[in-house]
């Protein structure tokens, strides 16, 4: 099979991000093609429909299902108020009389003749999609969203916490295997997207909340820090909606490791300027990776910079990451791939490349284990 | 085209990451399995076409065997002499199978035949409501609003019962107003398969919300469980909704000689297929990297006061949605825990350490174990998603609940009442087990002790894997031959382990367990097995031998404590294990790391 690597993450300097800006149902869309938009504007806007109440009325009434409509008050469509009566018996007796009141402000929607409970719904509920990059409007999709362009720095991650967040990107570590710790930051921090080293400590990413900071990157974190942080443990890589601050990026993995130099240089240099950044992560079929974009200063409509075509696969000199025991997390080049099948320490027989260290040492391990850096 | 004219079969199973493509030819010895191409799928961007992943898996397969295939992108129809083939059949699970929402009135009744139905079908079941499910309506409506299932199967009532709770049922469905997860303009396909006398009530209430389909009630008396329309209307509109609606299935199914099926419900029919002609009582197990899948085909007790034998088969499938090897592993610490997952580790270990491992074998899920620890690292976390899973699957593999039976005075004492579990470990013939963890293991002998650590079998059972998963393809192959997916099965597809011997119930560490005598080409070899310990002699595969077995006192191989046993042991490629460790299993956690090295020691099944 050709499938034998890990496709690697993006990281780069320039190209042409689009993004879908999509309504969770058919709404309108309020910018125009071409206009120009910051991450923050409003560029769609729907109703969701509001919730719904029950009220078993023949219960609460004592009558049966078919005799609904003699006792009904209000009709579907009808406003009603929280507390206002919907149904009643009139009896001759006026003390004997009982009532069935709405438990909120909304509308009828149904009234059922079979199971004799009529269903409330309260007003729609406004939902706004935000543009979350600076760029252009460079497709209308009427009725359902936008596409919104820019150009500039790409760089994914391998997983994130937390949802979509603008800001200014800096960094507070000197190099990419350093481990920050809570006295780095500092106030003046807040709203910020900050780029550690190797490893941010639980203690590190408290700090991080007080001060307000709105992104965390960094090489890795330790599952047992974000099972404290979630209050569960994330059982499956399906995440973007948890409801944390700042959000968290890893750009290598689990435990400590050292950011990728690329991926570090790129950020470092890009120090002071806004970005986006999403934490989003989805690892299944159609996968979706965490995401940091800094969109260029001067130009963010009209230029279009192709994606590099997807490399054909393992070749000789490519710079690639280990991403498996032994040598986790070590970067090097492909010195070669040997032909055939080849059996490794677990008598596990696959397919196997040759990675030399940049300290000149080589070894063998699984296509499967390695991972291309790409650009 | 009858069976005779079936000579040469090419089968294809879309699955999420690859499409595999097996060659299947009528030979002197019978149909066998020749060939075999698979290819990455391709129904995600950016190809966003089924068929180019089926066409490049059939390429490999012309290239392995020297047979042409494709005409360009067309199958050569029927075969003659090296080239064409007689039919073209295929499953699919891409796209994420088929994923159902199901509803029934009374949680552990209607709902509950309703989730087998689905299930059954090879849908993976992500909710079951119903009226008694402690959810208050506003939450059941948000639930329904919030899922986007392929489809929804409704049930509820007996027939001739009352129709307002399942009508009210679908009044939440039609105030949710859900949208199928493909197709965004079609209207959401719902199977309603409940009370007989609500039918008009629910055509009023969903006609003009859903695309709804009346078929007959799953559960139309208390005592007997009708699933088959409702799982064959469910299979119709799996090949007109959502097969139709992912990116080339349309060119797929007019390339097809038979209908496209769900790749579980191919395996669920393989398995029943085979346990049915073949009188045994079998438990399948799939372990994906996203899922597990448990089938299990068992002969139920026959009712009270009726003879023995005349009990009824009855087929079973689960799905664990998130218990599997890559894509899934974290939940399976999530579900266990880690100490669960520690104690089958021959070697201490940093307790972060391994949740960083587990986590990183998650994000990037194709990765292999290079080190031998990193192996048994991902084994013992098998043997925990296989136990898991196997419990789910018990506790929906029951008899019907609800039905009231007469009781005798000494049947009061009995624990035993409807909703009992049908699978009787003691009853099991035959486990088969399949996935890259099982199958791929580096020594058979270690895909053999992880089936036994999970499962548990007592009595004698005989064990063996899937070679290189061809069971979805034997499925829909059996649905126009039935006789020559069989044949494939039993020669190609299994790889015979051997068979386990083991006690029922507790035994007494340090003691004697049981003695053999094995039988085999007119030589017998003699053993002793002690409690707490295991036994491997060697029988290869073909090889029949008779075991006379003569437990110690309150020990029981089947018959009774303490009542010697003669009978049939089969061969395989590790042999027969003798197994004295008692059931459940219990690790001894003062000396877990020497007890487990022994264990595996026993079976040669790590290097030293």
């Amino acid at each position: 099979m050709a499938h034998t690597y890990t496709p690697g993450l993006r990281v780069t300097e320039r190209t042409t991000v689009r993004k879908e800006r999509r309504l969770p149902i058919a709404g309108k869309v309020i910018v125009e093609q071409g206009a120009a938009v910051r991450a923050e504007d409003v560029v769609a806007r729907a109703e969701l429909p509001g919730d719904v109440a029950t009220v078993n009325v023949v219960n609460q009434l004592a009558i049966m299902p078919g005799d609904l409509a003699r006792y009904m008050v209000k009709a579907e469509g009808d406003t009603v108020a929280k507390d206002e009566v919907i149904a009643e018996t009139r009896p001759f007796l006026k003390f004997l009389r009982s009532a069935a009141r709405s438990p909120i402000d909304g509308t009828v929607e149904t009234i059922s003749h079979v199971t004799g409970q009529v269903l409330l719904r309260t007003a729609p509920r406004p939902v706004d999609v935000r543009a979350y990059i600076d760029g252009v409007v460079a497709e209308v999709v009427p009725g359902e969203g936008v596409i919104v362009e820019t150009t500039g720095a790409f760089i994914q991650g391998i997983l994130g916490i937390g949802g979509e967040v603008t800001g200014e990107l800096t960094t507070v570590a000197d190099s990419p295997d350093v481990v920050i710790a809570p006295s780095d930051l500092s106030d003046d921090l807040a709203g910020k997207l900050v780029v550690a080293g190797a490893l941010i400590t639980s203690e590190v990413y408290a700090r991080a909340g007080q001060l307000g900071i709105a992104a965390l990157i960094c090489g890795g974190f330790h599952d047992r820090d974000l099972r404290e942080l979630l209050g569960y443990d994330l059982g499956v890589a399906i995440t973007g909606h948890e409801d944390v601050q700042p959000i968290l990026i890893m750009t290598e993995g689990f435990g400590k490791i050292t950011m990728a130099q690329a991926t570090f240089d790129l950020l470092s240099a890009h120090a002071g300027q806004r970005a986006s950044a999403n934490g989003a992560t989805q690892i299944r079929a159609g996968v979706l990776r965490p995401e940091i974009i800094i969109p260029a200063a001067e130009s963010t409509a009209g230029e279009k910079v192709q994606a590099p075509a997807a490399p054909a696969g393992l070749m000789e000199g490519a710079a690639v990451r280990i991403i498996r025991q032994p040598d986790f997390g070590r970067l090097g080049v492909v010195k070669a791939l040997p032909p055939g099948i080849e059996a490794i320490e677990s008598e596990v027989k696959v397919r196997v490349v040759q990675i030399e260290f940049s300290d000149g040492k080589v070894v063998t391990v699984p296509r499967a284990n390695v991972e291309a850096i790409e650009s | 085209m009858t069976e005779q004219d079936l000579n040469v079969i090419v089968a294809t199973d879309c699955g999420s990451t690859t499409t595999k493509a097996i060659l299947i030819e009528r030979t002197d010895e019978g149909y066998r399995q020749t060939f075999r191409g698979e290819a990455p799928t391709t129904v995600e961007a950016p190809f966003e076409d089924v068929t180019r992943g089926v066409l490049n898996a059939l390429t490999e397969l012309e290239e392995l065997s020297g047979r042409r295939i494709l005409d360009g992108e067309r199958i050569i129809t029927p075969a003659h002499d090296n080239e064409g083939v007689d039919i073209y059949i295929s499953t699919s699970s891409a796209g994420g199978g088929l994923q159902m929402m199901v509803a029934g009135v009374v949680k552990s009744m209607t709902a509950e035949s309703a989730q087998r139905a689905a299930l059954g079908a090879g849908a993976i079941v992500m909710d079951v409501l119903a009226s008694n499910d402690q959810r208050a309506p506003h939450e059941k409506i948000e639930r329904i609003r919030t899922l986007r299932p392929d489809m929804v199967l409704l049930s509820g009532g007996t027939d001739g019962g009352t129709v307002r709770h399942v009508v009210e049922l679908a009044e939440f469905l039609a105030a949710a107003n859900p949208r199928p997860r493909l197709g965004a303009s079609f209207m959401l396909p719902i199977v309603y398969a409940g009370n007989k006398d609500a039918q008009a009530a629910i055509k009023e209430t969903l006609g003009d919300k859903a695309e709804l389909h009346i078929t007959d009630n799953l559960r139309p008396v208390l005592e007997r469980e009708n699933l088959a329309p409702a799982r064959d209307e469910i299979h119709d509109l799996f090949l007109k909704h959502v097969m139709a609606q992912a990116p080339g299935y349309k060119k797929l199914m007019s390339w097809v000689g038979a209908p496209i099926m769900p790749t579980p419900a191919a395996v669920g029919d393989l398995i029943q297929h085979v346990a049915q002609s073949r009188g045994l009582n079998i438990v399948g197990v799939d372990i994906g990297g996203a899922t597990t899948d448990i089938f299990s085909d068992f002969l139920a007790p026959p009712p009270k006061g009726e003879p023995a034998g005349e009990g009824q088969r009855v087929f079973n499938r689960s799905v664990s949605a998130n218990l599997g090897m890559s894509y899934s592993i974290s939940n399976v610490l999530a579900e266990t825990g880690l100490a669960n997952i520690m104690r089958w580790l021959p070697f201490d270990m940093d307790e972060a350490d391994l949740r960083d491992r587990i986590k990183n074998k998650m994000i990037r899920p194709t990765t292999v174990p290079h080190l031998l620890e990193e192996l048994k690292i991902e084994q013992a976390i098998a043997r925990e998603a296989l136990r898991l899973a196997f419990e789910q699957h018990k506790q929906l593999a029951v008899g019907l609940k609800g039905v009231q039976r007469g009781r005798t005075i000494s049947e009061s004492f009995d624990e035993s009442s409807s909703g009992d579990t049908l699978i009787t470990m003691a009853d099991l013939d035959v486990l088969v087990g399949s996935g890259g963890v099982l199958s791929h293991a580096p020594r058979r002998s270690q895909a053999m002790m992880m089936l036994i650590d999970a499962f548990g079998p007592q009595g004698i059972t005989r064990l063996c894997v899937d070679s290189i998963f061809m069971m979805p393809h034997l499925g829909v192959l059996a649905q126009i031959h039935e006789a020559a997916a069989i044949e494939v099965f039993e020669h190609d597809c299994l790889i015979y382990l051997g068979t386990c011997v083991s006690p029922m119930g507790k035994v007494k560490a340090g003691g004697r367990c049981f003695e053999y005598a094995l039988t085999v080409d007119g030589q017998t070899r003699n053993g002793a097995v002690a409690a707490g310990e295991i036994v491997l002699e060697p029988l290869t595969v073909g090889q029949v031998a008779t075991v006379r077995l003569e437990p110690a006192r309150g020990v029981d191989l089947g018959d009774g404590r303490g009542r010697a046993i003669e009978a049939e042991v089969i061969g395989g490629v590790v042999g027969v294990v003798f197994d004295g460790r008692g059931r459940p299993l219990e690790i001894p956690q003062d000396n877990r790391s020497e007890t487990l090295t022994r264990w595996a020691q026993a079976l040669d099944a790590y290097p030293a």
